[in-house]
């Protein structure tokens, strides 16, 4: 950015925009090493019993075991999926192909409390399905899936479709032409949805929390614990280190997934 | 007589035959190999979505009795949703007093009027922001867009629940205020109303706006730009006449994309809302919890989707949305 920008009235504002964005949020690792239950100014002194607390929690510990495991699967599935209809929409001319993605990207305008309680009607009043992880894992999937496809849609325009033909003249088939050339060229952006997918999943509330049986996942297990308030400085203990570790695994994928793609394209719209 | 192993043979070349052909069948269409390769995708999006909502439309025609569910076809949900009051009404001193149970539609204005102002309030702050990136961020454009997309991928709920550690009784501005000496008693009107819950949505949506107008700026041919300022344009003229109107695809695009979730949420009306700022979301959510009647739940998510249905085309319609996308903008 030149001399000339840093004054600019925008320049300014947009400092102010990351400071509205960031601030609140910021202020739960504040206040989760702050040495008093109320979450309250003026800071009483440095602890780091709330974390200490955290780590002993057991039911803690069950609910993070359950999240993680939901979001290695749910992120696998849905990229997988997604990697399909990326390749599809991409690759071939298909008659109606508008409708098609429109109805794979429903999932992002839909209010979740509606697709979680269609999915709990279907699941309890016409299966007879239990709830358990499994159902919070097939509401995770369909909000996850398209943004796996517009992730790898935009990493798949982003390359020259040459290089596909070119393998196929030299006598590659369909499928290693996928394995040796489409696959490693693709592969920040499927990395890049891996962790955009157990991120998503990791930190999904409604729907867990419609869909969920016995089995508690982290996010319905902090939304548990707001209701009293001398548990709320674990909550922030625990809040700030899933913060933390969503920042990670979103820039990394951020930067993925953006790096070398045109930032017109269709998926960097999201 | 032929052998068992002959008959194996025709066998195994007649179904080699069949393969071949129906390979050649996907070989020679390209379009049909491309829906093969989409249909996993499709198949899991219209089983659990488009079967399960067909299956909540269905549910809404039924009855809850008691804990039996009653599955007779019957309108009595819709009915009980919109059934009019009996007897005088004055329409002037409450508009929702026509109805015989007015708090569905009223709930649901509320909500629509609720997300309504935050959705302004987001697209509002955020344009300046994608305007900033799209024609004044030329180098680390990367590192600008990462900081701007990583706090919408953080858990929604720890950034609501931040807001009611912000605004609570004995939260971070009444403590704040209090230790600088400018308040004697907490402020009770920060927390548990209708401009809570606005606020608070608007700050966790605001991301989702960036991106939709920041790419409909980016894709604007700058030559247009320079056309303007050579015709004599100044910079407010051109704005207004050149770059507004060319990004309106992204800014409609943007306002949906925060309106209609929003209207739905129910996240922030129960952590900062109160009972004064409950929206459509937890009415639902109480018709299928503790309420116990789902098939009435049902019918006003159905009714509710509707309406917002409704109030989307007719809002795309006016602003001419399908003109501007013939037109390629």
């Amino acid at each position: 950015m030149s001399k000339a920008a840093r004054g600019d009235p925008l320049f300014v504002y947009a400092i102010v925009y990351l400071i509205f964005l960031y601030g609140p949020v910021l202020l739960l690792p504040l206040f989760s090493f702050n040495d008093s239950i109320y979450i309250a100014f003026p800071l009483k002194g440095f602890t780091f019993e709330w974390y200490r607390q955290m780590v002993q929690n057991g039911s803690l510990m069950d609910a993070l075991q359950n999240s993680v495991k939901l979001g290695i699967v749910v992120a696998a599935i849905s990229t997988g999926l997604g990697i399909f209809a990326a390749k599809a929409v991409t690759r071939y001319d298909l008659p109606g192909k508008g409708p098609i993605t429109g109805l794979i990207m429903l999932p992002l305008v839909v209010p979740s409390i509606i697709l979680g309680i269609a999915l709990l009607v279907i699941a309890r009043k016409f299966l007879d399905i239990q709830l358990s992880l499994y159902t919070i894992g097939a509401g995770h999937v369909l909000i996850c899936v398209p943004f796996a496809m517009l992730v790898l849609v935009s990493r798949l325009e982003g390359f020259d479709r040459n290089l596909e033909e070119a393998s196929f003249d030299l006598g590659e088939s369909g499928w290693s032409t996928f394995w040796r050339v489409t696959f490693p060229l693709a592969l920040p952006g499927i990395v890049a949805s891996l962790l955009l997918c157990f991120t998503i999943s990791f930190d999904e509330f409604v729907l867990a929390f419609f869909l969920a049986g016995n089995e508690t996942t982290l996010p319905i297990f902090i939304f548990s614990q707001l209701r009293f308030p001398n548990r709320l400085p674990g909550v922030l203990a625990l809040g700030s280190c899933i913060l933390v570790f969503s920042f990670l695994i979103v820039t990394l994928s951020e930067w993925l997934r953006r790096r070398g793609v045109q930032p017109t394209k269709q998926g960097a719209a999201i | 007589m032929v052998s068992a192993t002959d008959k194996a043979t025709v066998d195994r070349s007649e179904r080699s035959t069949l393969l071949s052909r129906v390979r050649g069948v996907f070989l020679r269409h390209e379009a049909l190999r491309g829906y093969l390769l989409l249909s996993p995708t499709l198949l899991v999006m219209l089983g659990m979505m488009i079967v399960p909502l067909t299956a909540l439309i269905i549910l809404s025609f039924w009855t809850q009795d008691y804990f039996e569910l009653d599955r007779t076809f019957t309108l009595a949900n819709y009915a009980a949703i919109f059934a009019l009051a009996e007897g005088p009404i004055d329409l002037l001193a409450d508009p929702f007093g026509a109805f015989a149970n007015p708090i569905y539609l009223a709930l649901l204005l509320k909500s629509i009027e609720m997300s309504l102002s935050a959705t302004i309030a987001v697209v509002l702050l955020a344009y300046p922001m994608a305007y900033f990136l799209a024609f004044r961020v030329t180098k680390n454009k990367l590192v600008w867009l990462i900081l701007i997309t990583v706090p919408f991928w953080t858990s929604y709920l720890l950034r609501v629940f931040a807001w009611k550690v912000i605004l609570g009784y004995n939260g971070v501005i009444n403590s704040g205020l209090m230790s600088l000496g400018l308040i004697d008693k907490p402020l009770e009107f920060l927390l548990y109303n209708p401009a809570s819950v606005t606020i608070t949505l608007a700050h966790a949506w605001a991301a989702f706006a960036i991106l939709p107008i920041y790419v409909s700026l980016e894709k604007i041919d700058r030559s247009l730009l320079e056309a303007a300022t050579d015709l004599g344009d100044g910079p407010v003229r051109r704005f207004f006449r050149v770059t507004l109107p060319l990004s309106m695809p992204g800014t409609i695009a943007a306002t949906l994309l925060v309106f209609i979730p929003t209207v739905g949420d129910y996240v922030t009306p129960t952590l900062v809302g109160g009972t004064s700022g409950i929206m459509i979301g937890n009415i639902i959510q109480s018709l299928f919890g503790k309420a116990n009647n789902a098939p009435l739940g049902a019918a006003v998510s159905i009714t509710s989707m509707l309406i917002i249905t409704l109030l989307v085309c007719a809002f795309l319609w006016l602003v001419g949305y399908g003109r501007m996308r013939r037109q390629g903008t």
